[in-house]
C-alpha cells in the first residue's frame, strides 16, 4: 500500500461515527421512532406476505394511476416531517423570550426551518399536485396511460429518493443551516463547510429530474394523447391547468438544476460563481434560483386552481362560468409568472425603474387570478350547492385566498415591501397563499377523487372535522404573524428580547396544535373511511354526478381505464353523453396495448441516489462506481424489447362483463 | 369588514410600521394603508358575495333560481376584467410614484411633511458594515467608529453606505426607513431621517448563520447636543479602529456588546468594501480592467 494513502478515508470520505448523532436526544428519540416504525412496516409486510404485492403491483407500476397513488402518499408522509418542523419552530418562538432560550440551539432552529420550507415545496406540495396530475389527467382526457409509462415511473422514484436523501441527513450528517433556497455567500464551503448544502444540493437535484421528466410526460399525454373530439377549447379545466403547469415546469426547473449545478461546482472544484471574492457574485444566484422560484410558486398553484374549478362546477351542479377567460386567464397567469422575479429582493438595491416594473408586473397577475376568483363566483350564482367536503374546501380556500392576494400584492409595491420584506407579514402571506391556495386545493382534490382511486368515498364527518381544524388553524396561526410583521418583527429568529410580543406567538402556537388536530382528523379519516367501505362504496363510478369523463368508468377504474376511447362531443363531456342519453356498451371488446411492468425505474433512481450519497459524503470511489453503474444500467433497460402487452378480449369482456353486473346488482 | 377594522385595531397597537418615527418609514405606513384600502375595494365584496352566494345557493334552498346552463354573460365577465384593471391601474400609478420618490438611493427632499431641507450643510453620513454577527457603524466625518450602537441627530438628514464583510444581510431599522440589503463587496445606500428623539430597534432582516438572532442593535434619535456629546463619548474612549483591529473584531462573535472607537482608518470602510483589508490582497476596485471603467463612464 502506498504511503499515506488512508484506506477508510478513501472509501467513506467525510463519513465517520462523528456524523452519527448519538450525543442528541431529540435526533435519538425520533430516529428510535422511525426505526420501530420501519421495522413495523417490514414485519406486517413478510407477516401478510406482500413484499411480491409491493414489488409487482406497486414499485414496478408504470399504470399511471397507481404512481398517482405513491405520489400523493409520499406527499402525506413528507407533510407529517415538513409539519413535525412546523410545529417545533412554533414552540420554540414561543418559548425562546428573554433569559429563556428555548429548547433549540441555532445550529437545529436553523436546519429546521432549512427543512421545512424544502420539504414542504418540494416534498410535500409538488407530489400532491403531481399525483393529483397523474391519476387525474389520462382520465380526464380519454387516455389509457400517460404518453411514456416507464419515464412516469422513473420520475416518481427519482422524487421519492430525493426525498428519502433529506429524511436521511436527519441521521446521518446534518442538513443546511441556509434557509430554503441556499443563499450563497452563506452556502458557500467557506461559510457551510458541512455536509448540509451537500444535501441540500444532491437531493434537489436528484428529485429535480423526476420533475422534469414528469412534465415533459404529461406535456406530451396532454398534447398527444386526448381522446377524439377533445379539442383544446373542451378539455376540462384541471387538464388545462396541469398543461400549463408542466410547461411552467419544464421551463423553470432546468434552472434550477443549473443554479444548483453551479453552486456545486463552487463548493467542489473551487469556481467563483457566486463566492465573495476572484470575481463571483452572490447576486446572480439569487436572480437564478428566483427565474424557478417564482414560476414555481405557480406550478404548485396552478394545478389546484383547476381542481377547484372542476368541484365548483360539479357540487353547484352547473356548468363552470365563463371557461374560456379561465383558459386565458390560466395562460396569461404562466406568462406573467417569468417575468416577476424580482419582487423577491427588490432590497437588493436596484433601481426605482427595475423595481417599479416588477412591482407592476406582479400586480398584472393579480387582474387574472382576480377573474378565476369570479368566475368560481359566478359559478356558484344560481347553482344547487352541496356542501359535501370538496365543496367547503373550495369555499375556505376563496375566502382566504383572496386575503393571502391582497397582501401578496401589497408586498408588490417595492416602497412597501422595503419595511415588509423577511418579515413575519411575509411569512404570513405566503403560508396564506400556499396553505390556503395549495393545501385546501390538495385536500379537496383527494376527497374529491379519492372514490375515483379506491371505489368508497372518505367518511365525511372527519373530513369536515379535518377542515374546520386546518381552517381556524390557519387563521389562528397566521394572523398574529400579520400582526407580528408591522410591528417590524423579521423572521428566522430563534430568541426574542421583546417579551411583550410572546403571546402573539402563542397563539400562533395553538393555531399549529388546530392544524395538528386537523392533520390528525384526515388521517383518523383515512383508517375509519378504510373500516366502513362498504357502506361508503362508489357503486356507479359517477358518486358526485360529474361532469368530465374519469366520472363514466369505474370506480376504481379497470387497468386499461376504458374498454373504448370516449368520443367526445362538447366540454364537460361526461355531463353532454349523460343528457343525450349515452349507454355503457356491452360487447364488441377488441384486445387492449398496454405497456409492462418494469423495475428499471426504481433501479435507475436508488443508483442515483447512491452517488448523491457518495458525492455528499466525497466517497469518490463509490461516485465513480455509482455512476458507471447508472450509465449501464440505463443502456441494459434499452435494450429490454418486452415492454408492452395485449390484455386479451376475453380479459376486457371478463371485467366489463362483471361492472356490468355489479351496476345491474346495486341499481 | 373584518380586515378593516383589524387594520383600524392595529393602527392603535404597537405597529412600529404604521406608527414610525422617521419620514420615510411614516411614507412607507401610510403606502400600506392607500394600498391596503385601495385592495378591500375589490376583496371585502369577493368574501361577502361568497358567503351570501354559498348560503343562498345551498341546495336545500329550493326557493332560490336553479339555472344549470348558464355559464356565460358578456357584460360580467367586462366586469370581472375591468374592476380588478382599475384597481391595479391606480395602484400601478401609486407605485411608480411612490417607487421612485422613496428610492433608497434619492436624497431627501424634506425632512417631514411640513419642513424642507436645509439649504446648508451636508447630510450626516454613516458607513454600516454588517459582520459575524454584528453591526459596525463608521462616521467618517466625526472619525469615529461603534459596534451595535447608532445615534443620529432629530431632523438632520443621514445618509448611509451599507455594506458587509462575510455574507448577506439586511439594515433595518423599522421606526426610521425601509431596509436594503447588506452585500460583502457591494455597496447599498439609503437615505433617511429620523423626527423624534427615543430609542428604535435596528437589526439584520435578512438571516446570516448561527449568530443572527442576536444581530440587533440600539438606534438613538436625539437632539443635536445630545449628539455631540454621544460623539465625544467615543472620541473619549481612546480605541482605535485600523485594518489590524479590524480583522480581530470581523471574527464571528454572538451579542457582541456595544464598543467605541475615538480613532478610525480614513480608508478602512473602502477596503472592506473592495475586500481588501488583509495585507497582500487586491482591492476589487483594481481588478477591473481600466478599458471597463472607460466604458461604464
Amino acid at each position: 500500500m502506498p504511503v499515506g494513502l488512508d484506506l477508510p478515508q478513501l472509501i467513506f470520505g467525510r463519513l465517520t461515527w462523528e456524523a452519527i448523532p448519538l450525543h442528541e436526544p431529540i435526533l435519538l428519540w425520533t430516529f428510535a421512532g422511525v426505526a420501530l416504525g420501519a421495522v413495523a412496516v417490514l414485519a406486517a409486510l413478510t407477516y401478510y406476505r406482500a413484499w411480491g404485492v409491493l414489488w409487482r403491483d406497486w414499485i414496478t407500476s408504470i399504470d399511471h394511476k397507481k404512481i398517482g397513488v405513491m405520489y400523493v402518499v409520499l406527499g402525506i408522509v413528507m407533510l407529517l416531517r415538513g409539519f413535525s418542523d412546523a410545529i417545533m419552530m412554533r414552540a420554540q418562538q414561543a418559548i425562546a423570550f428573554g433569559d429563556a432560550a428555548g429548547y433549540l440551539p441555532p445550529h437545529h432552529y436553523d436546519q429546521i426551518f432549512t427543512a421545512h420550507g424544502v420539504i414542504m415545496v418540494l416534498f410535500v406540495a409538488m407530489p400532491l399536485v403531481t399525483g393529483l396530475m397523474n391519476f387525474v389527467v389520462p382520465l380526464q382526457i380519454g387516455a389509457r396511460d400517460v404518453a411514456f409509462p416507464f419515464l412516469n415511473n422513473f420520475s416518481f422514484w427519482m422524487t421519492a429518493f430525493g426525498a428519502a436523501l433529506v429524511m436521511l441527513s436527519l441521521f446521518v450528517g446534518e442538513f443546511a443551516r441556509t434557509g430554503w433556497l441556499a443563499y450563497p455567500p452563506l452556502s458557500e464551503l467557506a461559510y457551510s463547510p458541512d455536509v448540509g448544502v451537500d444535501y441540500y444540493i444532491w437531493s434537489l437535484q436528484v428529485a429535480g429530474v423526476g420533475t422534469v421528466l414528469s412534465g415533459v410526460n404529461l406535456i406530451a399525454t396532454i398534447v398527444k394523447l386526448r381522446a377524439p373530439g377533445m379539442t383544446l377549447m373542451r378539455m376540462p379545466v384541471f387538464t388545462w391547468t396541469a398543461l400549463c403547469t408542466n410547461v411552467l415546469i419544464v421551463v423553470a426547473f432546468p434552472v434550477l438544476t443549473a443554479s444548483l449545478a453551479l453552486l456545486a461546482l463552487d463548493r467542489y472544484v473551487g469556481t467563483h460563481f457566486f463566492t465573495n471574492d476572484a470575481g463571483g457574485n452572490a447576486m446572480m444566484y439569487i436572480n437564478l434560483i428566483w427565474i424557478w422560484g417564482h414560476p414555481e410558486v405557480y406550478i404548485l398553484v396552478l394545478p389546484v386552481f383547476g381542481v377547484f374549478s372542476e368541484v365548483v362546477s360539479t357540487f353547484c351542479g352547473k356548468r363552470l362560468f365563463g371557461y374560456a377567460s379561465m383558459v386565458y386567464a390560466t395562460v396569461v397567469i404562466t406568462i406573467l409568472s417569468y417575468l416577476v422575479w424580482l419582487h423577491h429582493f427588490f432590497t437588493m438595491g436596484a433601481g426605482a425603474s427595475v423595481n417599479s416594473f416588477f412591482g407592476i408586473a406582479t400586480m398584472v397577475i393579480s387582474i387574472p387570478t382576480g377573474a378565476k376568483v369570479f368566475n368560481w363566483l359566478f359559478t356558484m350564482y344560481r347553482g344547487r350547492i352541496r356542501f359535501e367536503v370538496p365543496m367547503l374546501w373550495t369555499i375556505g380556500f376563496m375566502v382566504t385566498f383572496v386575503i393571502g392576494g391582497m397582501t401578496g400584492v401589497l408586498l408588490a409595491v417595492p416602497p412597501a415591501d422595503f419595511v415588509l420584506h423577511n418579515s413575519l407579514f411575509l411569512v404570513a402571506h405566503f403560508h396564506n397563499v400556499i396553505i390556503g391556495g395549495v393545501l385546501f386545493g390538495a385536500m379537496a382534490g383527494i376527497s374529491y377523487w379519492f372514490p375515483k382511486v379506491f371505489g368508497y368515498r372518505l367518511d365525511p364527518f372527519w373530513g369536515k372535522c379535518s377542515f374546520w381544524f386546518w381552517l381556524s388553524g390557519f387563521y389562528f396561526a397566521f394572523m398574529p404573524l400579520y400582526a407580528l410583521g408591522l410591528m417590524g418583527v423579521t423572521r428566522r429568529l430563534s430568541h426574542f428580547d421583546d417579551s411583550s410580543l410572546q403571546i402573539w406567538f402563542q397563539v400562533a402556537a395553538l393555531g399549529a396544535v388546530l392544524i395538528l388536530l386537523g392533520i390528525a382528523s384526515f388521517l383518523v379519516q383515512l383508517v375509519v373511511s378504510f373500516v366502513r367501505r362498504e357502506s361508503l362504496r362508489d357503486v356507479t363510478g359517477d358518486l358526485w354526478n360529474g361532469r368530465t369523463l374519469e366520472w363514466s368508468t369505474a370506480s376504481p377504474p379497470p387497468l386499461y381505464n376504458y374498454a373504448f376511447t370516449p368520443q367526445v362531443h362538447a366540454s364537460d363531456a361526461w355531463h353532454d353523453m349523460k343528457q343525450h342519453g349515452y349507454v355503457r356498451p356491452l360487447d364488441g371488446f377488441v384486445p387492449i396495448h398496454m405497456p409492462k411492468n418494469t423495475g428499471a425505474g426504481f433501479i435507475l433512481a436508488m443508483i442515483s441516489t447512491v452517488c448523491a450519497f457518495a458525492l455528499i459524503w466525497h466517497m469518490w470511489p463509490l461516485v465513480a462506481v455509482s455512476f458507471v453503474a447508472l450509465i449501464v444500467a440505463a443502456i441494459i433497460h434499452t435494450f429490454d424489447y418486452e415492454r408492452d402487452y395485449y390484455i386479451p378480449a376475453e380479459e376486457v369482456a371478463r371485467i366489463e362483463g362483471e361492472r356490468t353486473r355489479w351496476l345491474s346488482a346495486h341499481g | 369588514m373584518l380586515p378593516a377594522l383589524a387594520v383600524a385595531a392595529l393602527t392603535g397597537c404597537n405597529t412600529v410600521l404604521l406608527n414610525p418615527s422617521g419620514d420615510v418609514a411614516v411614507q412607507q405606513g401610510h403606502l400600506l394603508v392607500v394600498s391596503t384600502v385601495l385592495m378591500l375595494l375589490i376583496i371585502v365584496p369577493v368574501i361577502v358575495l361568497t358567503l351570501v352566494f354559498a348560503w343562498r345557493y345551498r341546495q336545500s334552498n329550493s326557493e332560490a333560481v336553479y339555472a344549470p346552463d348558464w355559464d356565460h354573460s358578456i357584460q360580467l365577465e367586462l366586469v370581472i376584467w375591468a374592476a380588478p384593471l382599475l384597481i391595479i391601474i391606480a395602484l400601478g400609478a401609486v407605485t411608480w410614484i411612490s417607487t421612485h420618490t422613496l428610492d433608497p438611493y434619492r436624497p431627501l427632499s424634506r425632512v417631514d411633511t411640513e419642513r424642507g431641507i436645509p439649504a446648508e450643510g451636508q447630510p450626516l453620513t454613516v458607513e454600516a458594515v454588517a459582520l459575524d454577527w454584528k453591526w459596525l457603524f463608521v462616521y467618517p466625518d466625526q472619525g469615529i467608529a461603534v459596534v451595535n450602537e447608532l445615534a443620529a441627530p432629530v431632523d438632520v438628514p443621514l445618509h448611509f453606505r451599507i455594506s458587509a464583510e462575510s455574507v448577506m444581510n439586511s439594515f433595518f431599522i423599522p421606526a426610521l426607513a425601509g431596509q436594503i440589503y447588506a452585500m460583502p463587496g457591494m455597496e447599498t445606500q439609503l437615505y433617511a431621517v429620523i423626527n423624534h428623539s427615543g430609542q428604535y430597534e435596528g437589526f439584520s432582516a435578512n438571516y446570516s448563520g448561527a449568530g443572527f438572532s442576536g444581530m440587533h442593535f440600539r438606534f438613538h434619535g436625539m437632539s443635536s447636543g445630545d449628539f455631540d456629546r454621544w460623539v465625544q463619548t467615543a472620541k473619549e474612549s481612546g480605541n482605535e479602529l485600523n485594518r489590524q483591529t479590524y480583522r480581530v473584531l470581523r471574527q464571528p462573535s454572538d451579542r457582541e456588546p456595544v464598543h467605541r472607537y475615538a480613532v478610525v482608518a480614513t480608508d478602512l470602510y473602502d477596503a472592506i468594501l473592495n475586500r481588501c483589508v488583509d495585507p497582500g490582497t487586491i482591492c476589487i476596485r483594481d481588478m477591473v480592467p481600466t478599458s471597463a471603467h472607460r466604458e461604464r463612464d
